[in-house]
């Protein structure tokens, strides 16, 4: 049941216009505004229980819901009914939960679907008004269950979930440095904020930072002195004050830390450099990080100072900071934990990061491959000797091949009127003569009678104005375009769901088990209902689209007198094995 | 797009390609007889060539076992002397009758050679297909100003279904050419061939019931050169039959095999291709037995 309705959080809100879905199992609110993020799901178990205003007063219809955990939904809808209506059928709704908490709990093997399964099959159905039917005719009488419904739309639902899946958020490419804190004008502080996103990056680019947070915390400090103690290293930065950046190094060595060069980025830096491959590669250079000179390029504030030598270890320039923010944002997540907690995040970080320096560990054999590999790129192939690689031959089919095996095959089967050789020449002699008749005597004098002509001329005018009224002028247009709306709508909506029928009987055959067996029964009754709907149809329809309509439904009673005849057929089989 | 150059031309002058169906088997069996049938045939195209100066007409004979050109009414050579001709020939036709007898000479010769008797007796309707897209193919080439082309198919042979793969070769290039097939078929049964051709194509496709008026059939419907169809209405067929024949026996089926990469149709299960040579995976369609072994899948309440 679908209603429109407001979303108020409070009795105070002015509440958010949107749509309520209600089922069975769940209720779910949709805001008209796809931008707000007011989305609501409830199950329907949730509930605990339901306040309503009455009808006689003077207040607008609300439906006022609160669930175990103790939240309150109100709902304003558009009128006294409306709510009624929603409100009966929540009542319902709890009283069945009630009931099935209360039974024994009979395990039942149907798979436990998550709430994302649920809201992904309300979706659908709300998308797809087609489908919405089918599911309301079949699943609603009780011909199919949910279960066996879904069987078929595997795709559906999986396209969605595979989407979400898998393609990963890439990281920003705005760097951790760029976000300034933000300063009150009056007092002297400022603050930082800080999110699990700018942590990540911190921790990526950082390897010496993120390695200080392994040892720091908690054993030396908390979380939250470590952040602020980071976070003065980089105000200090910020202030270009390289003198008191270097006292307050000398006096708190953990802040000594952050303002160092970073020695994990230089070794690894350096490694790297040691397996360049010359004929190939460059994968580091000089420049790469810290063994770049310090003493010119932009400041990473855009300054353009000249570096004190004393404090030259304080600095870094801003080419170094933006590359490794591009080397990290190039390489991509390289893990999936998502975790909130920031040593976790540490920790993977660094497992991640010996995985790969691990694989890269060089051994012997790979060395001497490299350089062999080294030694044949760097060849130059003119004075080499000529070296005569055995090539495979070219084969080119011929052409006529295929053209004859077309005509090779040919099926001889005992059809009309065979050829035999004097067949064939009695009738060369017979054509033959005609022509020489003709020849002869010239065209036919009168070449056409005046009343064959006149009939030739009739039928025609019949044909064409006959063909007219049942195709219309447009040759390729379709006869359904012409039936009135309904009539269209029922016949496709009979089709599909023949189709779907048609479908789940097919697929239960041949019968192994009592669950198949009942299945096929239920289905069997609801093809004979929908065979006496369409010939209720072609009874009812208009006497001049009468015929065209038994045109189209008839190849659907035939699928079904098919499926009628499989069914008898089985039947009968298996009682007389039995008996 | 050829053809819309051509309207500079003038709209209604057409190049009229007349397939002629000669296979004897066929005429032995026929009511009218191929006398009648060519006075009828040679009368229209006598009123095809009067309809405007410039209209032009080519004659293709389809044979048993070969096609050939019998006539075209762009070549000056055609007024024969008259006492070859009979009373009541019109001069022009001459040189046509006079082909069209060496046509058949040469395709009985030809047929004598031929091994298997097991045909179907069909005429070579692709043979002629293929030749008259070449011939207009030309004339297409022959610079901005030439007339509209198109085909007439006047068939009453059975669809042999050997031919099916190279008819439909056929009839998508003259669908790219944009030239229609109209096709009349007075045979017995129902040509597969000639329907698909006419509705892909877009030409017009009839099987006149009376076959001594036919010069009138001829005339009412495929007279109109392709500018003023735009404006006649013509008679359409309500169904068309598409049924293909399978590549490996040339039955013609309504369910079969279709290989993913190439589209060639079968009849049966292949391990491969014959047309491309891919390699196809395992059949889903198990036997019975197979199907018992398994445990089915259904979830127990």
């Amino acid at each position: 049941m679908e209603k429109r309705v407001k979303y108020k959080s409070s009795v105070k809100d002015p509440g958010t216009f949107g749509s309520l879905e209600l089922s069975e199992v769940m209720l779910l609110f949709v805001p008209n505004d796809p931008k707000s993020d007011l989305k609501l799901k409830v199950q329907t178990h949730n509930i605990k229980s339901q306040k309503y205003t009455k009808q006689g007063s003077n207040k607008p219809p609300w439906l006022n819901l609160t669930n175990k955990q103790g939240r309150s939904h109100i709902f304003e809808f558009e009128n006294y009914p409306d709510m009624h209506a929603c409100r009966d059928s929540i009542t319902k709704a709890l009283a069945k939960c009630d009931e099935e908490s209360n039974k024994s709990v009979v395990s039942t093997p149907a798979e436990k679907l998550s709430m994302a399964e649920f809201e992904l099959r309300f979706k659908l159905l709300r998308e797809n008004s087609e489908l919405q039917k089918l599911h309301k005719q079949f699943v609603e009488s009780k011909v199919l269950t949910e279960d066996e419904f879904w069987s078929t739309r595997k795709k559906l639902l999986g396209k969605d979930s595979i989407r979400k899946s898998k393609q990963q958020m890439g990281l920003k490419s705005m760097m951790v440095s760029g976000i300034k804190p933000s300063s009150d004008g009056r007092t002297n502080r400022v603050t930082f904020n800080l999110t699990s996103e700018i942590i990540f990056q911190i921790f990526a680019e950082k390897p010496a930072v993120r390695q200080a947070f392994i040892d720091y915390v908690p054993k030396k400090m908390t979380e939250k002195d470590f952040w602020t103690k980071y976070f003065r290293a980089e105000y200090l930065y910020s202030t270009k004050n390289t003198a008191v950046a270097a006292a307050e190094a000398a006096e708190d060595e953990e802040l000594a830390v952050f303002l160092k060069p970073d020695e994990i980025l230089a070794r690894e830096a350096r490694q790297k450099m040691r397996r360049v491959d010359p004929t190939l590669d460059m994968d580091a250079d000089q420049g790469d990080d810290y063994t770049h000179l310090m003493d010119h390029g932009i400041q990473r504030d855009g300054t353009n100072d000249v570096v004190e030598p004393q404090n030259d270890q304080h600095r870094r320039s801003l080419l170094q900071d933006l590359n490794r923010h591009a080397a990290v944002v190039l390489e991509g997540r390289c893990i999936d934990v998502e975790s909130e907690d920031t040593r976790i995040v540490a920790e993977a970080l660094t497992r991640a990061k010996q995985v790969s320096k691990a694989d890269d560990e060089i051994t012997k054999d790979a060395n001497q491959e490299r350089l062999e590999r080294m030694s044949r790129a760097a060849e130059m192939e003119d004075l080499q000797a000529p070296q005569n690689f055995p090539l495979a031959p070219l084969s080119i089919k011929d052409p006529r091949d295929y053209f004859e095996s077309q005509q090779g095959n040919v099926l001889s089967e005992p059809r009309g009127a065979r050829a035999s050789k004097r067949n064939v020449y009695e009738a060369y002699g017979l054509l033959k003569e005609s022509i020489l008749e003709i020849r002869m005597t010239g065209l036919s004098d009168p070449l056409i009678k005046p009343e064959v002509s006149f009939e030739v001329f009739s039928s025609l005018t019949r044909t064409i104005s006959t063909a007219k009224n049942i195709i219309g002028k447009n040759p390729r247009e379709s006869f359904l375009d012409r039936l009135p709306k309904s009539t269209k709508d029922e016949v496709i909506h009979h089709w599909t769901s023949i189709q779907e029928l048609l479908r789940h009987f097919w697929s239960s055959y041949p019968i192994t088990t009592t669950y198949l067996n009942t299945k096929v029964g239920k289905l069997k009754d609801a093809m004979s209902n929908t065979y006496s709907l369409l010939d209720a149809m072609k009874q009812s329809v208009q006497s001049d689209l009468r015929h065209q309509v038994s045109l189209l439904v008839r190849p659907m009673q035939q699928a079904l007198d098919a499926a009628f005849q499989h069914y008898e057929s089985d039947l009968q089989r298996r009682t007389a094995k039995i008996a | 797009m050829p053809s819309v150059v051509s309207k500079q031309y003038s709209d209604d002058v057409s190049l009229l390609v007349l397939l002629l169906d000669t296979n004897p088997l066929f005429w032995s069996t026929t009511s009218i007889t191929f006398s009648q049938f060519l006075s009828h045939v040679l009368a229209f195209l006598n009123a095809v060539l009067g309809l405007n100066q410039l209209n032009q007409v080519v004659v293709i004979a389809t044979g048993y076992s070969s096609c050939d050109y019998i006539y075209d009414s762009s070549l000056t050579s055609n007024h024969g002397n008259l006492e070859s001709n009979g009373i009541g020939m019109p001069a022009l036709f001459g040189s046509l009758l006079k082909k069209l007898e060496d046509f058949v000479t040469k395709d009985e010769e030809l047929s004598k050679e031929e091994v298997s008797e097991d045909r179907i007796p069909s005429c070579l309707l692709s043979g002629s297909l293929s030749m008259a897209l070449c011939y207009i193919q030309r004339v297409f080439r022959s610079g901005h100003l030439h007339p509209q082309p198109r085909i007439l198919c006047l068939q009453g042979s059975p669809d042999g279904p050997e031919q099916y793969v190279a008819v439909m070769n056929s009839i998508f290039s003259a669908q790219r050419l944009m030239v229609p097939i109209d096709s009349c078929y007075i045979g017995v049964q129902n040509s597969a061939f000639l329907q698909q051709a006419s509705y892909i194509t877009g030409g017009v496709h009839h099987t006149p019931k009376q076959l001594d008026g036919l010069f009138q059939y001829l005339t009412t419907i495929f007279a109109t050169d392709l500018h003023s169809r735009g404006f006649v209405q013509l008679p359409k067929p309500i169904g068309v039959d598409f049924r293909a024949s399978c590549f490996c026996h040339k039955k013609t089926i309504d369910m079969g095999y279709i290989c993913s990469v190439c589209l060639s149709i079968f009849c049966e299960h292949h391990k491969k291709c014959s047309t491309c040579g891919s390699v196809f995976g395992q059949s889903k369609l198990d036997d019975a037995s197979s199907v018992s072994d398994k445990k089915r899948k259904a979830p127990s309440t």
